[in-house]
């Protein structure tokens, strides 16, 4: 591993600005330690000998820029990922959504899908579903094809009926699926609830007003500045008294918008939008 | 930005609570460090682990949430199935990008953040094991400067993660049940 090439901090400001200006995507707001080790990662994966060689390919390849995007991203995600956190959306969230009209959900940064299918899944069980719309956006466009696909590995499907179980779900799990050889190709009707689009949390803005809104585990990978930036655009994409909804281990305690949000008792990271 | 103590990384997997357990006794605020603890378990014995460190020590004890200020005189815990990050500007970052020897957190992933960001203002510490997850970390922790100090294999519950340490690298210190005072000499200094 030693021979590898390691970037200076000074080597890796270069490549930002370099997105920015050949591209226009704006990295400099990440949190700094977690994206070093991904363009280092990046470099191993490639074999990248030399910082000029890394840099001519950005500038001048655009195909590599977004290899790039996609190798940067962490798009690491679960069905039914904490449970217990499922459990509030169906007992305490869902119910307040029920006498809308519409519901209109947002999952910000929802990588390859699996938290809207759970999300779906929950609408069904609450016969909300078809007055239901789940906008999901991701940066990268490569997520967001398996989101449309909507198939996810067999092998994981153990795994996220447990948490389905956990998270107060009454069914067999795999009444949502077809099994395909390798895959889980779920039901048809999801799809036609699923809205995509590529949407970047650093220089978009608000599109749509939502009773709900998902942003889990990825301002993790935004510093305190860009994290105040996702949340005012969240803030002016919520309707008084919706939700917003944050990974476990993020807070909205120390930001901008704090005075006006109010968390779940139960201290699920979910907040209400008071005013 | 460079912290005004030292911090004191601690990783550790099957068998090495009871390790850190009586070495926390010997944590007073006289000792100008903060600790960060990684170790490898299950998501659901994150509130035990919290409690049992809290009675034994006078640091704070706190699970890191996103972006947490890195501050004097805590413990802090890698909460279960995330990665932990130390950023310069004395914060803390989590990841859930994929597992690093079979392990997320990864000890590797936060010593090497740690060596990066604070240099010999790191000590690192590798307590008992299964698996070598936290022996390239320490080698960076080492190379940056800090002080690397590993569990004695002899007394560890699963002797294999020091030995791979021992074997691999030139550590500072092996700690064991008798050299304390030495210990806590070598990560203030
Ligand atoms: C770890 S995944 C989180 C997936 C899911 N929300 C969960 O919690 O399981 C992080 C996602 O955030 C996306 N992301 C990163 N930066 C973004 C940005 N600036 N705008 C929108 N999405 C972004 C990544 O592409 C990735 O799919």
């Amino acid at each position: 591993m030693s021979a590898d090439l390691h970037l200076t901090d000074e080597q890796i400001e270069v490549i930002l600005s370099d997105l920015i200006e050949h591209y226009g995507y704006d990295f400099t707001n990440y949190s700094a330690a977690s994206l070093k080790r991904r363009i280092q990662r990046l470099l191993t994966l490639d074999k990248v000998v030399s910082f000029a060689e890394f840099r001519h390919r950005i500038q001048h390849d655009a195909e590599y820029f977004k290899r790039f995007v996609e190798q940067i991203t962490v798009n690491v995600t679960e069905m039914f990922r904490d449970a217990h956190f499922y459990r509030t959306l169906r007992e305490e969230v869902i119910p307040e959504l029920a006498t809308r009209p519409l519901i209109r959900i947002w999952h910000a940064g929802c990588s390859t899908g699996e938290e809207v299918y759970s999300m779906a899944i929950l609408l069904q069980e609450a016969n909300l579903l078809q007055k239901s719309l789940l906008y999901a956006t991701d940066i990268n466009p490569a997520v967001l094809e398996k989101v449309r696909l909507g198939m996810f590995p067999m092998s994981q499907m153990k795994q996220y009926s447990e948490n389905y179980i956990h998270s107060g779900g009454r069914h067999d799990f795999s009444k949502y699926y077809i099994a395909q050889y390798d895959t889980a190709k779920f039901d048809e009707s999801f799809k036609s609830r699923i809205i995509l689009a590529t949407h970047n949390l650093v220089s978009d803005n608000s599109f749509n007003e939502f009773q709900l809104i998902l942003c889990r585990n990825v301002m993790i990978y935004f510093d305190k500045a860009l994290q105040d930036r996702a949340l005012e655009l969240f803030d002016n994409s919520l309707e008084k008294l919706g939700f917003l909804a944050l990974g476990s281990k993020e807070t909205l305690k120390f930001s901008s918008v704090s005075a006006r949000y109010k968390q779940l008792e139960n201290k699920e990271k979910i907040w209400r939008k008071m005013s | 930005m460079q912290p005004d103590f030292k911090i004191v990384l601690i990783g550790g997997s099957a068998g090495s609570l009871s390790r850190v357990l009586r070495l926390l006794p010997h944590l007073t605020k006289k000792l100008n460090i903060t600790v960060v603890l990684i170790f490898h378990r299950k998501e659901d014995e994150d509130s035990v682990l919290h409690d049992v460190l809290a009675d034994k020590s006078g640091f704070a004890v706190k699970e890191v949430e996103d972006k947490d200020p890195i501050q004097r005189h805590h413990i802090y815990i890698a909460p279960a199935d995330y990665h932990l990050l130390l950023e310069k500007d004395l914060t803390f970052s989590l990841d859930m990008s994929e597992k690093i020897n079979f392990s997320r957190p990864s000890i590797d992933v936060t010593f090497e953040s740690a060596a990066d960001a604070f240099g010999k203002s790191v000590a690192g510490l590798l307590l008992s094991g299964a698996n070598a997850d936290g022996v390239t970390g320490l080698q960076l922790i080492q190379r940056r400067g800090g002080k690397i100090i590993v569990q004695d294999p002899r007394s560890a519950e699963v002797p294999y993660m020091p030995q791979q340490a021992i074997d691999k690298l030139t550590i500072d210190l092996m700690l064991t049940e008798f050299n304390t005072e030495e210990f806590l000499a070598l990560i203030t200094q």
